[in-house]
């Protein structure tokens, strides 16, 4: 079985503070973990703020290199890319979703813009022909088409909507990996799970491997194939989504799920109650 | 941009004004193409004449007719202060812009240098240049010498704002569109810089202008070549205050003061309408 | 003494703007009419830019240009006293803080990060509560104590406070002067998960001991199960369901509701979930009608042309011409 993504005892370490009082924050602590190359699934990793989420996500998208250990993706060490042919080549196979999808797109700049740039460079299309069908295939994927995006600007569109536009746009390249940082938590309830479906259709149509990272538990559970909980930099928790956080065993991961409220108004106000008991 | 310009003309008072004046003194400044003397040539009128029918805004005591004279001078003035203006702001933008969005080591370089720049004098600095150059300092030169002092404090300032954009979003999201780094800087930061270059651009335009005006006033310039601060430098020579020749100083100051009025008045109406905020206003967002 | 301590009738609050010709106006509050009962918690539920946080600014008076109110009241009852936002507002004034109080998303903006604790609870309080220094210190202690926090905290910097402790902090700042009425925007959204049900807790906890009533804003609709005595879910500017959690949760009775509550994850349970077709409406365009139509899977031709009032139905009020075919999904 050979690996799409392979963390081995990946370690990162901040240096905070100034000249006289600075210290070590150890963001990452010896993850390890191995997506398989045949079996595409969504992996998920949960933590808050602080856990180390982020930093893991941004070295596996080579935007961070780790102090120790190695990150390798299809075979080749991450942090050893360099030229900017290798970077290219790398970043069409592993795309990321980033969190705002606000954010994610100038305001200024036409949505089809980064369509058409992603279609040209990683795919070397020249002709306007070219690049407007492998826009439109891309947007198919997603329930959009062409005609409703060209042209438009981010504010013109939903949060849901230019969410799925990013993603369309990860798909371009024909990517392996689709690395997502809290792809949801800034997209409206009611457009939440057409982005959370899509990644499950992604996963079983396109063969695309998701690292989808999330504090939200609920979601997690509804798409994960497996987990890993982190907690200040640490592992504490791997394995199989539905006992992981079915039945949470380690002590924080059990208070994380002891935390999430549920969608039902009588048993999230026995909590409450229990709460106002117990800790006031 | 005939629409653009039309909106801002009905909807912006402070536009108006400054296009109007701005414009006036364009078409006087343009007129000197046709004036019936040279320029250059002295003692062809009666000198020291007041304002008349016959000379509008008076002679000067080198015999030339201030009209005629503020025409040119005007317009080298401008042409001066508008060369340097674009030559520092193309300065301040490429470094400003590179610095902050490479980082590291290459801001490290550019900004050491920028520092270095804005720590040197400026006059003495020009005053060299025209002991080193002589006879061959012409107003291109002095313009370009100019230009290479006057873009430091704005680049650091588009410097600032190229390092927030270069942690938004949307400019990770542009790395991984396979966008070159020139296209990121042009195509997605430069709207958010453009309001940076006009509102210094009116600031330097002022400190160019005014430092040709320094520099002419003590002569260190090209002085046979009609410019404001030329015509003050000789006012100056003939004593025009004391022998009560007070047309020949107090109309150039008052063209003066209405172009940087203008001006001024355009770069801030303009600014607010290339306001990203206010863009995306008009957008719709 | 009134049962309803606010009472919003008709109220029409609308950005409109002027770029350079480019005329807009944006219905965020588009005749919402509510009232709030003594001692309850009001939940508003609604996604973002659909109007719910200018709705909450209009009802505290806290507008700014370009935001205007066109139409509409909205009225306080204090102790019997009315106080009417739009017509008096140098009434309003005094009644801040006193009798209405905030708490807000980050608790950063309300503690400034370079004065000691103690400063805020003085620049906010002190004035309102016509003690003298001691009495008002002790008053403050106390309160604290009340709150689970230790009164030294008041010598402490925001920022040698964790996040939950800053959220608590600026809870017993709110409720220090025990007003008749608290807005509370979002005060859990930006806390870390651990926290959030010990923060709700305590918000209800101290709503019931002082009687007052909150009007709590959020788009979470698992918070409002928590803590909402009634519900009011915002769509587009408009109210178009209001009624008691429980029959809110258990019978909605607008597609719009009955969609936010289906599609709810929840752990143990991975059936796929729907979503809603289409985008949220453009305030400043929303379709005719019912603005829900063009998203909505029961809506006919009605739906199209003419918008339905919020009528009483069951337990609580419903803008919906189909409500009575409304199945929770």
């Amino acid at each position: 079985m050979s690996a799409l993504l392979e963390l081995d005892r990946v370690n990162k370490d901040y240096r905070i503070g100034g000249f006289l009082d600075s210290s070590i924050l150890h963001a990452v602590k010896n993850v390890s973990f191995t997506l398989s190359a045949e079996k595409p699934e969504i992996f998920t990793i949960v933590g808050e703020s602080g856990s180390g989420k982020t930093t893991t996500a941004r070295m596996i998208l080579g935007n961070e290199t780790p102090t120790s250990g190695t990150l390798r993706f299809m075979g080749q060490d991450i942090a050893g890319i360099r030229s900017r042919a290798d970077r290219l080549k790398f970043m069409a196979k592993a795309q990321p979703i980033f969190q705002n999808p606000f954010e994610a797109f100038n305001p200024l700049t036409t949505l089809d813009y980064y369509l058409y740039s992603t279609a040209r460079r990683f795919l070397g299309i020249k002709d306007r022909g070219g690049v407007e069908a492998a826009t439109d295939k891309a947007l198919n994927h997603v329930g959009l088409s062409l005609a409703e995006v060209r042209g438009r600007y981010s504010h013109e569109l939903s949060g849901g909507q230019l969410q799925r536009i990013a993603v369309a746009r990860a798909l371009i390249p024909g990517p392996r990996l689709i690395v997502a940082d809290e792809p949801v938590s800034m997209v409206d309830a009611s457009l939440r799970m057409s982005i959370v479906n899509l990644f499950r259709e992604l996963r079983d149509t396109l063969g695309v491997s998701i690292i989808y990272i999330t504090h939200d538990l609920s979601t997690a559970y509804y798409i994960s194939d497996r987990v890993i909980i982190m907690h200040r930099g640490d592992v504490v928790e791997a394995g199989d989504a539905q006992s992981v956080l079915g039945n949470p065993q380690h002590e924080y991961s059990r208070a994380l799920s002891g935390a999430v409220l549920p969608p039902d108004p009588e048993e999230a106000r026995q909590i409450i109650e229990r709460r106002m008991a117990g800790a006031v | 941009m005939f629409k653009i310009l039309r909106d801002l003309l009905r909807y912006n008072i402070e536009f108006t004004i400054g296009f109007v004046l701005t414009l006036a003194i364009f078409l006087f400044a343009l007129a000197h193409f046709w004036a019936p003397l040279p320029a250059e040539a002295i003692y062809l009128l009666p000198p020291d004449m007041p304002p008349s029918a016959q000379y509008w805004l008076g002679t000067t005591s080198r015999g030339q007719d201030v009209l005629w004279q503020m025409s040119a001078a005007i317009w080298n003035t401008m042409l001066f202060g508008l060369t340097v203006t674009i030559l520092s702001r193309l300065l301040a933008v490429a470094v400003g812009m590179l610095s902050g969005y490479l980082g590291g080591k290459w801001d490290q370089i550019l900004m050491t240098i920028n520092d270095t720049m804005i720590a040197l004098p400026n006059i003495p600095i020009l005053l060299l240049v025209y002991f080193v150059m002589r006879d061959s300092m012409s107003w291109p030169v002095l313009a370009a010498t100019a230009a290479l002092l006057g873009w430091n404090y704005d680049a650091r300032l588009i410097r600032s704002v190229t390092l927030s954009l270069r942690n938004r979003e949307f400019t990770r999201h542009a790395v991984f569109a396979g966008m070159s780094v020139p296209q990121i800087l042009m195509r997605q930061h430069l709207p958010y810089v453009m309001p940076v270059i006009f509102f210094t651009a009116m600031n330097n335009l002022i400190w160019a202008i005014g430092l040709e005006v320094t520099l002419s006033v003590l002569g260190f310039s090209d002085i046979n070549r009609p410019t404001i601060g030329g015509m003050i430098y000789w006012a100056n020579q003939h004593q025009a205050i004391i022998a009560g020749i007070w047309w020949w100083i107090a109309f150039p100051i008052i063209a003066i003061v209405l172009l940087f009025l203008g001006l001024f008045l355009l770069a801030i109406s303009v600014n607010e309408y290339i306001d990203p905020r206010s863009r995306l206003s008009r957008m719709g967002a | 003494m009134n049962a309803d301590v606010l009472k919003v009738e008709g109220l029409k609050a609308y950005y409109q703007m002027n770029y350079f010709g480019v005329r807009r106006e944006v219905r965020a509050v588009d005749d919402v009419s509510l009232t709030i009962r003594r001692n309850e918690i009001y939940g508003i539920a609604g996604e973002s830019s659909s109007g719910k946080s200018s709705l909450i600014k209009t009802i505290a008076g806290a507008i700014t240009p370009p935001l205007r109110v066109v139409d509409g009241s909205v009225k306080f009852d204090f102790d019997g006293r009315t106080l009417d936002v739009y017509a008096e507002p140098q009434a309003m004034k005094g009644a801040r803080w006193q009798n209405l109080s905030y708490i807000m998303q980050g608790s950063m903006n309300v503690l400034n990060p370079v004065r000691k604790v103690k400063h805020a609870f003085h620049d906010f309080a002190f004035k309102h509560m016509g003690l003298s220094e001691r009495d008002f210190w002790a008053k403050v202690e106390q309160h604290l104590q009340r709150i689970g926090l230790d009164p030294r905290v008041l010598e402490s910097y925001p920022h040698q406070l964790s996040g939950g402790m800053r959220q608590r902090l600026t809870i017993a700042l709110a409720t220090v002067c025990e007003p008749d009425f608290i807005i509370a925007d979002e005060p859990t959204t930006a806390l870390d998960v651990l926290v959030q049900q010990d923060v709700l807790a305590l918000i209800k906890d101290v709503q019931r001991r002082m009687g007052a009533s909150i009007i709590f804003v959020t788009h979470d609709m698992t918070v409002h199960a928590a803590i909402a005595d009634r519900i009011g879910i915002v769509y587009a500017g408009r109210l178009v369901e209001e009624g008691p959690t429980l029959d809110v949760f258990r019978r909605p009775q607008h597609p719009y509701t009955a969609h936010l509550i289906g599609s709810l994850p929840r752990i143990g349970d991975s059936r796929k979930r729907s979503a809603l077709p289409g985008k949220p409406p453009n305030l400043a365009d929303p379709p005719s009608g019912c603005r829900f139509h063009p998203r909505c899977p029961l809506a006919i031709d009605k739906c199209k042309t003419d918008n339905p009032a919020l009528l009483p139905r069951q337990t609580g009020r419903v803008a919906c011409w189909r409500a009575g075919e409304v199945e929770a999904a």
